[in-house]
């Protein structure tokens, strides 16, 4: 989180994206020069179903307001079924996380293949204003991690 | 019903058929009934307990007890039973050396409850026709059976028993029970409600692990939250991020492997209702892929470790729901 | 204590422009445990790469930070870099400040400030790299072409020709492919059967090579150097050892009445049947849906009239496993079912025809033995006009937004060789563009407009209506005079789309090989890997990565060969050590990482451990197969106890990663 010179908040977005697809399709987005906010960090994984329950947890412990997981699409996945896995896992975590009263706009799953540049900087502008709507991640970090 | 199964103990251990028996012995009061193994005959009519007080599931304790020489005698109620062919599919725990006898379920008696009514003192409980009978250093008082039985056994969700090399008592049927009305209490509120509910619940959370210690699906050589490898090691609750942590991996690692035995809000010494995050999942996993009751057999698969490939979208959270 | 260099490449002003390298240097200097950190113009280069290289030496690196373009682009060449000066290739980290950073953002200030947090992220990382020792496997010394046309037929031929034995799967009865319909072949002119049938032949009498027609891929394990493969030889009901192509079934056969597809429909053929004349291999095949004796149990002519007894009415379906290293794709294309266009009338009149049904309409070998003649009446067609680019550039759902890329050449084709042959035919041809980079091409379609006088007209068909006295009313506009034309033809001929065959989306789930959204397969790199796919050791030929002519076919397959045999010839080859492992210390032996294992790497073994109270206990625990893991990470989310972690992702890290970039 973080508050620009006019003093709008800006939000910290994480984005975990499998090797093959979705960060293929973030650099596309890149190669193609579609703009998406710099309020959005990439990390790398090989697949989305390498991405623990305990990453996007301690994502909004250090502050993130916004954790947004891409996978290739379903059916695509490298690893063939990974993207399945993250699937159902995601949704009861989400799901979770909805029943605790963590507002469900700051998680979310999208499919990107590593053809869908456009896709992957939409996907983020609109992830990024929703969370923006939100306002800062209150209900789920360490208050000893925010900064002063 | 305690003299049928002490019998039955005494008589495994005289003809050879186990070495060990997993029972329960009387605590510090007579009302904390505790797991305990014993040994021989002599040691079960010394402390040998079963009574309305027994609750306690000892499944859990088949996992050490199996790894060690000889055959192991393990008396579970219905409820158990699932505990147990969950650890059994687990590989946690070796079939071939416990011998199960399945005795009847509850419902059992929550101490708790009869202390709320503000009754102190407690020497000693007795059921006289579904009237407790509670005698206390203070004189004898009476309450109905009905109002101190556990939240657990209030919401039942089998008689049967799903593993068993004998039984004691008839074999009872799958119940149809009420068991996510909380659940679906919750979901009806708005996130800040819901947001409040919990905070409210789990800042009282002072991390005794009594719930990972007790929860017969969390059988972990080393739990993650113990690894000092794993980036989330922590020993206290120190913060209100610590306690959502903890309580959400829990319950996530537990997902699609917890029998809902509901041990874990018994057991908790702060009386959160942890179990209804577990409901929950077991709730989502019902509705998004099909009724899945963990335990109930040891061959299916679980549903965190299968798929299909027309599985809902993530998004499903964000479209069904209250706001 | 670590010591840590960071390398901020400027990419000429790629990332230069947009990212103050030298501030980010500067801040990123300043990170525990960084003790160089360094900008320059272009640290791919060789003279950058030195820079890396000395840094490495001189200041006794152990971690290296590139703050460059995407891993994806340059993460080998730095690792290889790192190898040379000494150091571990996997303690080497990329921060992606070029694609994910100065290409997207337009503010010096804030994108300055993200590639800070991307290369803080980066270090964070590089802090718990561990040296990882890449493994090494066999490599099985055999090919399996998947597709027996053109394409695979020479991807085949150039393996075995390096001394590789090598499998041809083909669905078909027959290899060949399209090639072996085609009549004729632009800009040459020459016949295609002439230069397809040696092949097919060489290919059957090359000892190397093992042709399994009328077979279909069910199942790819393994992985590269590795692979297992189950082949299903679909029942043809006859003894192929003893079949000697006699053809007297096929004569014999009293079931005459079938579409016969290798004429695209045009006309029929026996139940039991040799798709064509050079069929390869030429041995008959029964068809189930019309053989008498099969569907009822009455007939039994052609079991009669064989001499040598190949047929067999109880034939089953057999399955074959095979080793192979490396796979090649060939799985080609077919036009596209023109179901969706009725304005044309394709499916209202015989006479309005694809491209490839008009090539066998015209081949010798065809329907009308190379006479061309109308389909309904089998008259002579005085007037003919093509329809270009029919589901091609398309932007509706009924076709395809790409170009078919050989439609604009084979039409001139058709249409010069009915001019050469029937003067007396007027030839006209819609087109939006017509489009002809190639060798000869412009050349080959200016001979058509000048030379044999074909009407190209600018301009799309709108209407095809068949008319009672058999002619066909074509409704068009022409662009460049602005006007309605209404041509009478006896002939319609629609430039059809072409689309990647049906079997390969299900055959790239099997691969775990990656398509585009056209389900054609997807290239390791569009410039620089055109004929590797993404997935180790499967390599791709022909039109099954995009639409090609015959001499691209033919140099896509023979470059995939090439690939192929270069895998082919090493006896072993490094694995990624990026995979999963246990700590057996603190595995369950539960089996719930097994079950998400798409590969089958994960086991379990019994073993003793000492407890505290020094008694030994035997525990279930889980081993990784490092050779077949593939490092998903899957096991490791599956896993309660986080024994499971998975090299150069480790939980470790990736929440180093976040912390990082959450400061």
């Amino acid at each position: 989180m973080q508050m620009n010179e006019n003093k709008e908040f800006e939000p910290l977005i994480v984005a975990f994206c499998c090797n093959w697809c979705s960060y293929a399709g973030a650099d596309l987005s890149g190669t193609n020069r579609l703009n998406y906010p710099t309020n959005v960090k990439i990390i790398r994984v090989p697949c989305s179903c390498r991405v623990n329950p305990m990453f996007i947890l301690r994502a909004f412990q250090r502050g993130a307001d916004g954790v947004i997981l891409c996978g290739c699409h379903p059916g695509d996945c490298h690893y063939t079924s990974g993207n399945y896995f993250t699937r159902r896992r995601m949704t009861l975590l989400f799901s979770m996380l909805d029943f605790l009263g963590i507002e469900r706009d700051r998680t979310r799953v999208e499919w990107v293949s590593a053809a869908e540049g456009a896709k992957f900087a939409a996907t983020m502008n609109e992830f990024t204003e929703a969370v923006k709507k939100l306002g800062p991640n209150r209900r789920l970090e360490d208050l000893r991690c925010r900064k002063q | 019903m305690q003299e049928a199964i002490i019998n039955k103990a005494k008589q495994l251990l005289a003809d050879g058929t186990v070495d060990r028996v997993i029972g329960w012995k009387k605590g510090e009061f007579a009302y904390d009934i505790t797991p305990a193994v014993f040994g021989s005959a002599e040691e079960i009519d010394a402390d040998f307990v079963y009574d309305d007080f027994t609750s306690a599931n000892v499944s859990k304790y088949l996992v050490k007890e199996t790894k060690k020489e000889g055959k192991v005698l393990v008396f579970l109620k219905p409820c158990d039973t699932y505990s147990l062919n969950q650890l059994i599919k687990e590989h946690r725990v070796d079939r071939e050396k416990v011998y199960v006898v399945g005795i009847p379920g509850g419902p059992k008696l929550d101490i708790e409850k009869i202390k709320a009514k503000g009754i102190s003192g407690i020497l000693s409980v007795k059921n006289e026709n579904y009237t407790l009978k509670i005698e206390t250093i203070y004189g004898e008082e009476t309450m109905p059976f009905s109002e101190a039985i556990l939240d657990k056994c209030a919401s039942c969700k089998s008689k049967k028993h799903v593993v068993y090399d004998e039984l004691i008592g008839e074999d009872g049927e799958v119940l149809e029970s009420n068991r996510f009305d909380m659940v679906e209490q919750l979901e009806n509120m708005t996130a800040e409600e819901r947001y409040n509910f919990w905070r409210e619940q789990l800042s009282k959370c002072i991390r005794c692990n009594a719930c990972r210690n007790v929860c017969p699906a969390c059988t972990c050589e080393k739990c993650v939250f113990d690894n000092p490898t794993s980036g989330v090691e922590n020993k206290a609750a120190s913060d209100s991020f610590e306690e959502n942590m903890f309580h959400i991996i829990r319950a996530f690692h537990v997902a699609g492997r917890c029998t809902d035995c509901g041990e874990c809000s018994r057991v908790c010494p702060q009386n959160i209702p942890l179990h209804l995050l577990n409901r929950k999942f077991i709730k989502d996993i019902n509705s998004l892929y099909g009724e899945y009751q963990a335990g109930e057999d040891t061959t299916s698969r679980a549903p965190l470790t299968n798929y299909t490939f027309d599985d809902c979208e993530a998004s499903i959270v964000h479209e069904r729901g209250v706001e | 204590m670590q010591r840590i260099g960071v390398f901020v490449c400027h990419c000429g002003t790629n990332i230069a422009a947009t990212v103050d390298v030298k501030a980010v240097a500067e801040a990123l200097g300043h990170e525990p445990g960084v003790v160089i950190s360094q900008d320059y113009q272009y640290m791919c280069s060789e003279s950058g790469q030195n820079l890396v290289k000395n840094a490495i030496k001189e200041h006794s690196l152990t971690g290296v930070v590139i703050c460059s373009c995407s891993p994806r682009m340059h993460e080998n060449t730095f690792r290889k870099a790192a190898a040379a000066a000494g150091l571990n290739p996997y303690l080497v980290e990329i921060a992606n400040i070029r694609e994910q950073c100065s290409w997207i953002h337009k503010d010096i200030a804030t994108a300055s400030e993200k590639a800070i947090i991307l290369g803080r992220a980066a270090i964070a990382k590089v802090h718990l790299n561990a040296p990882l020792i890449a493994g090494e496997s066999p490599v099985a010394k055999r090919a399996l072409v998947i597709g027996g046309g053109i394409a695979g037929i020479q991807t085949a031929l150039d393996i075995a020709e390096a001394g590789f034995d090598v499998d041809i799967v083909e669905k078909q009865p027959t290899i060949g492919g399209k090639m072996a319909q085609i009549d004729k072949t632009f800009p040459t002119l020459d016949c295609a059967a002439c230069i397809l049938t040696p092949k097919m032949v060489e290919a059957s009498q090359n000892e190397k090579i093992h042709i399994h027609s009328f077979s279909e891929v069910t199942d790819v394990k393994g992985f590269v150097g590795n692979f297992t493969v189950t082949i299903k030889k679909k029942a043809r009901f006859v003894d192929e050892t003893k079949c000697t192509g006699c053809g007297l079934c096929t004569e014999k056969c009293p079931m005459k009445k079938v579409p016969n597809e290798f004429n695209m429909g045009l006309d029929n053929r026996t139940a039991i049947y040799i798709p064509f004349a050079q069929a390869v291999p030429k041995v008959a095949t029964i068809d189930p849906n019309y053989c008498m004796m099969l569907k009822n149990g009455k007939c039994g002519v052609c079991s009669k009239v064989c001499s040598v007894g190949a047929i067999n009415y109880k034939q089953q379906d057999r399955f074959i496993e095979e080793k192979y290293g490396a796979i090649v794709v060939a799985t080609g294309f077919n036009p596209i079912k023109l179901d969706k266009y009725d304005e044309f009338a394709y499916n209202q009149s015989p006479d309005v025809v694809t491209s490839l049904e008009l090539e066998r309409l015209m081949n010798a070998a065809g329907p009308n033995g190379g006479t061309l003649l109308r389909p309904s009446d089998k008259t002579h067609p005085h007037k003919i006009v093509f329809v270009q680019c029919v589901g091609s550039r398309c932007d509706d759902s009924k076709g395809k937004p790409y170009c078919s890329k050989i439609c604009c050449m084979y039409t001139a084709k058709h249409a010069m060789l009915i001019r050469e042959k029937y003067p007396d035919t007027e030839v006209y041809v819609f087109y939006i563009d017509v489009r002809t980079p190639g060798k000869n091409f412009d050349e080959f379609y200016r001979r058509a407009v000048e030379q044999y006088n074909v009407h190209y007209i600018k301009g799309m068909v709108g209407k095809v209506t068949p008319k009672s006295d058999g002619k066909l009313a074509v409704q068009a506009s022409d662009l460049l005079s602005n006007e309605q034309l209404h041509i009478d033809a006896d002939m319609v001929v629609l430039a059809a789309a072409i689309e990647p065959d049906k079997t390969a989306r299900p055959l790239a789930t099997m691969l775990t090989t990656q398509m585009d959204t056209n389900d054609f397969f997807t290239e390791a790199h569009p410039k620089l890997r055109p004929v590797e796919s993404a997935t180790a050791g499967i390599f791709l030929s022909g039109a099954c990565q995009g639409p090609k002519d015959i001499p691209e076919t033919v140099a896509q397959a023979s470059a995939a060969a090439a690939k192929a045999i270069g895998l082919l010839c090493k006896n072993s080859i490094t694995c990624n050590p990026c995979v999963a492992h246990s700590d057996e210390l603190m595995c369950n032996g539960c089996s719930s990482c097994e079950k998400v294992c798409p590969y089958g790497a994960i086991t379990y073994i019994d073993k003793e451990f000492r407890m505290p109270d020094r008694t030994t206990a035997i525990r279930r625990v889980a081993s990784v197969n490092p050779a077949v893991c593939q490092g998903c990470g899957a096991c490791t989310v599956a896993c309660p106890s986080g024994a499971m972690d998975l090299n150069g992702f480790s939980n470790s890290q990736i929440m180093a990663e976040v912390d990082a970039i959450c400061k």
